[in-house]
């Protein structure tokens, strides 16, 4: 082998054992069969439609190649005359008609069904927002069960200070809970701008639209975990709102179903209950690194314009009715959410506190859960 | 030649020589009506967008090369994928292709100048200030937008860092420019033809560009509307696409892309009109189905109007509404199938030779095909629920947008280099450039497809680990293809400053009536009308026999 080959061959090996140290699934190059009745048909179809494609491209290619092989003027060749043929050109546009027509009759059939959502035996409402997902349960019996799912992946993760996990930036701190072979169907909507819910192994992707509401179902046949992400471009941090759905068994399904209905009927009772400043600021502390840290920064100094701080604001040192006003109900046309929606009471009051009595700010007065109750039914 | 020819030529090299030759120094770039310079002027202002959005590509490529986030924050992120997306769209493919027509239609159909030369002039000029305007928020405290190419509502609305008042009135006035340059070229090609020049003996490059200016001048003004909406809920409390104020922000999408799904075909028709002359040309033989090519251009312009809400399949809408928009789209690729087996039809039993423009012509067949293909499997609604949104998105349509309209600009400016500067251009870099560019391309955008199908969702500065060995090939491939571009720069450079002296008809198999004028093609060429052949095809005649 000559030299400069083998530096080359050296140079190919070394940059695939660089590759190749990626633990994780790496050169897939299909999409996933997935658990589903209909991602198995999608699948299909998209198999289908990609040999039609190769097939065709081979006849095409074929031809094309042939004739530069065969008719280039190196080689002597002479141009024919002809430049029209009508029968060709006839039996040209037929045939992909032909094709077309077969592969248009299974698309029909399958987007039939994904769009019979009928017969669901268990509801969820998917709410997107900048940049978390929300799910409600929607059950007339008992508390609500509605929580957020947030990425979990660490940001020293993401700045490349910490090793990064198996389940790099596909992982929540609370996940989508359904039980296996049941029809669920969701309901889906938006916040404030446009989101998309997507979970390959279920070929579910649907647009959550403010103001709209969509309807998707799933009836999953294995339990496990799934993941997917938005696929929406929804601002900043689009890339960094995973979907992940836990699928089981159906008698685990109900014991969970009713922990989280029993944790639900325990936060009304906590908001009921009496709470000191210090209690709260302690709880404040884990919701705002969750919800407003983004924004407006650990040390509440923000990123002004877009993003004002806290620390000494009008707002976090003024009169309290208007802190919780923000809180509760955002600021139009700004990035600021109406929070109200999203957290419970006690969550609630336990940010506002800590918002005027940490972050360098000590204005000394708090809000209890009960407050927020009370402002929220206003 | 035939004698027609050289005399023709004459004439206007006379012509040029003791009338209105171009005025001197900068004031004939500012005031010039020519068409010719007003040509020079659009291309050259599109390849400085070429490179500009393909910088902001490769900082995109840079911050994918691995997952995490090295190089930008995710705001950033966002501004470079849509200002890259805008650019490319309206600052390099669309002038690109006004410059080729604003060079070559007068001289395709004998005309002397295009019919409107101030208002040449005015559509030109502004779009530079269009352009200054829009790249200018990336100084700004707000950042430029970074609500994607598609400014899907509310979040390029209510959400919109303020700098989106610039981006509006710059698509405004490129909607301005684009409307007038329409208007100019509909009117030449209408008005202007040399007598005897009928519709059906125009070559198809002028054919792709009425239909095409047609297309312009019933969609951007729709562009128009949905920007003036967009300015209306930002800053007059209006609510079109605020579901908080009743209105409907699926209402914008509609309106978008019934501009934007004919907005692709406009980035691609004048495409299939360089490609049908290059590929005739060099294959030294009439182009193949030329009525039909005819018919399937116009087929497709229909048809694009009633394909828009492809884009749209996850919106949720009603079930009928999916069928009609998938069978359509389908529909699609009957007459764009058509165009393929034309060309390859021309190219059999041809007697082919591979000069630099035939490269890129040749490539463009093979991989305007991919593109055509992954776009049958996006049509299927059902399929698409999992394609949306994703990399086999992006490979799409950098299949049919990189080595289809790019590729054919860059052909049509090697075909017609040496007839606007009466120079060779360099063979071997040319050969070379093309190779790069090729090979570069397809690194580049072929593993996206995987990407796409393994679940990676576009618009997103980091990625989940399976991503990642892909994504460094994708962006190795990037920066080679984007590093190539130097190297087209250096030999349009090198041609226009010199090189071997081109002859009148300068490739063996030319034919048309940009042929019979000399190399250089003189600052006025048919003042008078050249005679056209009565009962044949007026490229091949006025060549002789080919
Ligand atoms: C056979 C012809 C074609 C068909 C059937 C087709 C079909 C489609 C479909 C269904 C989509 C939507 C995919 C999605 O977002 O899920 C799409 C996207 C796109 N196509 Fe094509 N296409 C074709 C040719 C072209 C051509 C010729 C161009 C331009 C030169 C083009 C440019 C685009 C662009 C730019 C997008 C993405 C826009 C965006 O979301 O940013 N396509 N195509
Ligand atoms: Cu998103
Ligand atoms: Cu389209």
């Amino acid at each position: 082998m000559q030299p400069k080959n083998k530096f080359l061959l050296g140079l190919l090996s070394s940059a695939l054992v660089l590759i190749s140290t990626h633990a994780s699934a790496a050169w897939e190059l299909n999409m996933p069969v997935g658990v589903t009745n209909i991602s198995r048909e999608t699948y299909d179809l998209h198999m289908l439609i990609t040999i039609v494609c190769a097939l065709i491209g081979v006849v095409v290619y074929g031809v094309l190649i042939w004739s530069l092989v065969k008719y280039r003027k190196s080689k002597g060749a002479k141009a024919a005359s002809f430049h029209e043929n009508t029968t060709i050109e006839i039996i040209w546009t037929v045939i992909p008609i032909l094709i077309l027509v077969a592969m248009a009759i299974p698309s029909t059939t399958v987007l039939r069904q994904i769009y019979d959502t009928s017969e669901s035996e268990l509801d969820i409402m998917i709410t997107g927002y900048q940049w978390r997902w929300q799910y409600s349960y929607l059950d007339d019996e008992g508390e609500e069960v509605s929580f957020f799912s947030n990425l979990s992946t660490t940001d020293d993760q993401i700045a490349g200070l910490d090793e990064k996990g198996e389940n790099y930036l596909l992982e929540v701190d609370e996940p989508l809970v359904i039980p296996v072979n049941t029809k669920v169907r969701f309901l889906l909507t938006a916040a404030d701008v446009i989101h998309s819910w997507w979970v390959p192994e279920f070929a579910v992707k649907k647009d959550a639209i403010p103001g709209f509401i969509n309807e998707s179902w799933v009836i999953v046949e294995e339990t496990g975990i799934y993941r997917g992400q938005c696929t929406e471009l929804c601002g900043q941090d689009h890339g960094f709102m995973p979907v992940v759905v836990e699928v089981v068994e159906k008698a685990e399904f109900d014991i969970w179903y009713s922990e989280r209905q029993e944790a639900a009927a325990a936060i009304a009772e906590l908001t009921d209950q009496d709470w000191t400043l210090e209690q709260l600021v302690v709880q404040g502390e884990t919701v705002y690194r969750t919800f407003c840290m983004a924004c407006h920064q650990a040390n509440g100094q923000g990123l002004p314009p877009a993003f004002p701080a806290l620390t000494g604001s009008e707002i976090t040192t003024g009169p309290i009715e208007d802190h919780i006003n923000v809180v509760l109900n955002g600021v139009p046309g700004t990035a600021m959410a109406a929070f109200g929606a999203q957290l419970n009471p006690v969550d609630l009051a336990a940010v506002i506190t800590y918002e005027r009595n940490a972050l360098g700010n000590s204005v000394g007065d708090f809000v209890a859960p009960i407050d927020i109750l009370q402002a929220q039914a206003e | 030649m035939s004698n027609i020819g050289a005399i023709d030529g004459h004439d206007a090299h006379h012509d040029d020589d003791h009338h209105h030759g171009p005025a001197k120094g900068i004031t004939r770039w500012i005031y010039t009506t020519n068409h010719k310079d007003i040509g020079s002027l659009y291309l050259w202002f599109s390849l400085a967008m070429f490179l500009l959005g393909g910088t902001f590509a490769l900082v995109i490529r840079l911050e994918l090369f691995q997952p995490g986030l090295q190089f930008v924050e995710p705001n950033f992120f966002n501004q470079m994928t849509t200002m890259h997306g805008l650019i490319m769209v309206f600052g390099a493919v669309m002038p690109a292709f006004v410059g080729l027509a604003n060079w070559m239609i007068p001289m395709m159909i004998g005309a002397p100048d295009m019919a409107l030369p101030r208002m040449n002039n005015w559509s030109f000029w502004i779009l530079p200030f269009a352009f200054t305007m829009l790249a200018s928020t990336l100084l700004m405290e707000a950042g430029a937008p970074n609500f994607g190419w598609t400014f899907y509502a509310p979040l390029s609305t209510t959400y919109a860092p303020e700098t989106v008042t610039f981006f509006i009135f710059a698509v405004h006035m490129m909607g301005a420019s684009s409307i007038m340059g329409s208007i100019n070229i509909i009117a030449t090609i209408q008005n202007l033809r040399a007598p005897g020049m009928t519709y059906m003996k125009m070559p198809l490059f002028v054919w792709t560009w009425l239909i095409t200016a047609y297309l312009l001048l019933a969609v951007m003004p729709v562009l128009a509307g949905v920007v003036t909406m967009m300015l209306f809920d930002v800053h007059f409390g209006t609510s079109f696409f605020n579901a908080a104020g009743g209105g409907d922000p699926v209402l914008f999408q509609h309106v978008f892309w019934f501009f934007g799904h004919p907005e692709v075909y406009i980035m691609i028709l004048p495409a299939f009109g360089v490609i049908s002359e290059i590929i005739s040309t060099f294959s030294r033989k009439r182009l193949f189905g030329y009525d039909s090519m005819v018919y399937a251009t116009s087929s497709i312009a229909f048809l694009s109007f009633i394909v828009w809400a492809h884009h749209m399949f996850t919106t949720g809408m009603p079930l009928a509404g999916e069928l009609f928009f998938m069978y359509a789209t389908m529909l699609i690729a009957v007459p764009t199938g058509v165009k393929v087996f034309n060309w390859i039809s021309t190219m059999f039993k041809g007697s082919i030779t591979f000069e630099t423009p035939m490269l890129f012509a040749i490539a463009f067949v093979v991989l305007f095909t991919m593109g055509g293909f992954t776009g049958l499997m996006l049509a299927i609604a059902p399929a698409d629920f999992q394609y949306h949104d994703t990399y086999f998105v992006v490979a799409h349509f950098h299949y049919v947008l990189v080595p289809g309209s790019v590729f054919s600009i860059m052909a049509a400016v090697y075909y017609w280099l040496p007839k606007w500067t009466g120079n060779m251009y360099d063979e071997t870099l040319g050969k070379l450039h093309f190779w790069l560019s090729f090979v570069g391309i397809n690194i580049l955008f072929f593993p996206q497809h995987f990407l796409g199908l393994a679940g990676m969702p576009r618009r997103i500065p980091d990625y989940a680990l399976q991503f990642a060995d892909f994504n460094m090939v994708s962006s190795i491939g990037g920066f080679l293809f984007g590093f190539s571009q130097l190297l087209f720069v250096f030999v349009v450079i090198k041609c226009v400053r010199g090189g071997k002296k081109a002859s009148a008809e300068v490739w063996e198999g030319s034919h048309g009536l940009e042929w019979t004028v000399p190399s250089p093609a003189p600052y006025h060429t048919f003042t008078t009308p050249p005679p056209i052949a009565e009962n044949a095809h007026a490229r091949v005649e006025t060549k002789g026999d080919v």
